[in-house]
């Protein structure tokens, strides 16, 4: 053994190849990003408005009470609205599969319809739910024990947003959870089937737990996508982020230093929940791939390596977990 | 022989779409006894290992497991088809090992043996554990308890996978093919652990290419070719002076 070694030939050194269209498609990429980024400063420079240069306006508007309420807003909308989405989600699915042909295409017809129409519509729906049912109440039938309340009391322009946000992503989310349910293998349903398991007890404790890998991350996706569609929110006049912005806007006249504003808190936001997506992935991908999906700072660093080098031979991330010996 | 057969099958057919896949199975296996199933892919034996647990419903005949009906109940000359709960009784009393495992990989060994006994029998977690540990230590994986499947090699799988079927204490155990997805050098470790638990008593229904494990452990064996079983008898009546073409055709092509 100890001769292999020593006659191991030297590592190879060869001059690697030159990649100049990488640096010319740089400096092309740099030069029309920094256009952009000057016309809008400069608009924004030369804005005046009664905080001086329209600079001052977004430095003084960034951090402003109101927006900073909106944002509040904004992530209540997002959570309650993906939560509502989840769980509905999750048993729309579980009832699409469902041997029962009643259940199943009640499931069916829900996807249907809120997959179908804008989720403005549907915003505007609940909002607008007094227009159909002036009063909402329980009661026993043919008895006097009842009890009602006028729909306006209860649809608050919050809830109309969160349920029709929440009640439109229910019907995606129903989606990508059974495509995850699809994606587990026939045979754990079979081998639970044989220990005498449940067609819940199947899917509640050996199908689901293995779906989330597959639903996991497009689940962040929508979560992102669910952070910018509260914006709709508005059409409620619901006072989130977006809503917040328009109004200081429409009193100011800083309409673009608004703007600016808002989509700044709106990418910080979106930022933080991408690299949170990333290591929930890296989270669910154990114990299914050898290499972890790379960090984002891994990547960056990579990039950079790999700008003027020849990739690395293995596309596997560093980080190996403990083999599988199968 | 005396007393209710283990499993009885009679003129059982079973059909996927037009293709006809058991043709009239007629068979008994005796409580205690140890039957191997062979014959070459398609012939219909997996399909009828796993009719005996009602993971395939029969199209025509009869097939009973310890005295009873396997998915329906018979009142007067009516069939009625058992309910999800009652099925899901039964199948609980019948273990099965599948060819490629089956193992749930997002829990341990132990977690993957103690599942049923704690969701389907609704055992105390201490009893469930005890005994998880136990059978763990039968297949001899005592020091495996906390690993996940796919840090196992394929036959410490499928023992893992016969401990978690004989978890739910089974009166019959039925073995799809147990070894055909093991490397030749595993495939010992299994036969090992089953031929234990045939000198222990327990009802087989084994479906598999290992001639010498049936040979050796089966009390009988079956030939099935397109459906039928074509001929049946002691291990080494069949396998050494086998009565039809068909048989001999199929045992000089495998041995």
């Amino acid at each position: 053994m100890a001769d292999a070694v020593a006659q191991r030939p030297e590592a190879i050194k060869a001059v690697p190849v030159r990649h100049p269209g990488r640096w010319v498609a740089a400096v092309v990429v740099l030069a029309v990003a920094a256009a952009i980024v000057y016309t809008i400063a400069a608009a924004i420079q030369s804005d005046l408005t009664s905080f001086g240069s329209g600079w001052a306006a977004v430095g003084h508007y960034v951090f402003h009470r109101l927006i900073l309420q909106g944002i509040v807003v904004t992530l209540e909308l997002t959570v309650l609205a993906m939560v509502i989405g989840i769980i509905l989600g999750v048993i729309l699915a579980v009832m699409r599969i469902s041997p029962n042909p009643v259940v199943s295409s009640v499931s069916w017809f829900y996807v249907w319809f809120f997959r179908g129409t804008p989720v403005l519509v549907q915003i505007f729906f609940w909002f607008n739910l007094n227009l159909i049912l002036p009063h909402i109440g329980i009661g026993i039938p043919f008895t006097s024990i009842w009890w009602q309340v006028s729909t306006n009391t209860l649809i608050t322009p919050f809830m109309a947003a969160t349920l029709g946000l929440g009640l439109n992503e229910a019907a995606y989310m129903a989606e990508i959870v059974r495509a995850g349910i699809i994606s587990v293998e026939h045979g754990q349903t079979e081998a639970a089937q044989a220990l005498g398991m449940d067609r819940l007890l199947v899917m509640q404790r050996i199908v689901l737990p293995q779906a989330m890998r597959v639903i996991i991350p497009p689940t962040g996706n929508e979560t992102i996508s669910m952070l910018k569609t509260s914006s709709l929110a508005f059409a409620a006049s619901v006072t989130e982020l977006f809503t917040r912005q328009q109004q200081i806007a429409t009193a100011t006249y800083a309409v673009l230093e608004l703007l600016i504003v808002a989509s700044i808190w709106y990418l910080v936001m979106t930022s933080i929940l991408t690299v949170g997506q990333y290591y929930l992935e890296r989270r669910f991908g154990r114990g299914t791939q050898r290499g972890l999906p790379m960090t984002p700072f891994q990547r960056f660093r990579r990039m950079l390596v790999t700008f003027h080098a020849p990739p690395p031979a293995t596309q596997e991330a560093p980080v190996v977990l403990p083999s599988e010996h199968r | 022989m005396a007393g209710t057969p283990m499993v009885k099958a009679e003129a059982v057919h079973k059909n996927f779409g037009r293709l006809e896949v058991l043709r009239g199975i007629d068979l008994e296996v005796a409580p205690r006894e140890v039957m191997c199933m062979i014959g070459p892919s398609g012939s219909g034996k997996s399909t009828f290992l796993r009719c005996i647990n009602h993971l395939e419903k029969i199209d025509a005949g009869r097939l009973s497991v310890d005295g009873e009906l396997v998915g329906y109940r018979q009142q007067g000359d009516k069939l009625y088809e058992l309910r999800d709960a009652e099925v899901c009784r039964k199948r609980s009393e019948i273990g099965m090992v599948f060819q490629r495992f089956n193992l749930f990989p997002h829990m341990t060994a132990l977690e993957n043996v103690i599942e049923a006994p704690l969701r389907v029998k609704r055992e105390s977690r201490a009893v469930a554990v005890d005994q998880g540990r136990r059978l763990l230590e039968r297949v001899g994986l005592a020091e495996k308890v906390n690993a996940y499947p796919n840090q196992l090699s394929g036959g410490q799988q499928q023992r893992v996978a016969i401990a978690r079927a004989l978890a739910m204490q089974p009166k019959l155990m039925l073995f799809d093919e147990p070894t055909s997805a093991l490397d030749p050098e595993l495939v010992g470790e299994v036969l090992d652990v089953m031929r234990g638990l045939a000198e222990d008593g327990m009802t087989m229904v084994v479906v598999t290419h290992e001639m010498g494990f049936a040979r050796e452990v089966g009390d009988s064996l079956v030939f099935m070719d397109g459906g039928v079983v074509v001929e049946e008898g002691k291990p080494k009546a069949v396998l050494t002076n086998p009565q039809h073409e068909r048989t001999r055709t199929f045992l000089s092509s495998v041995l």
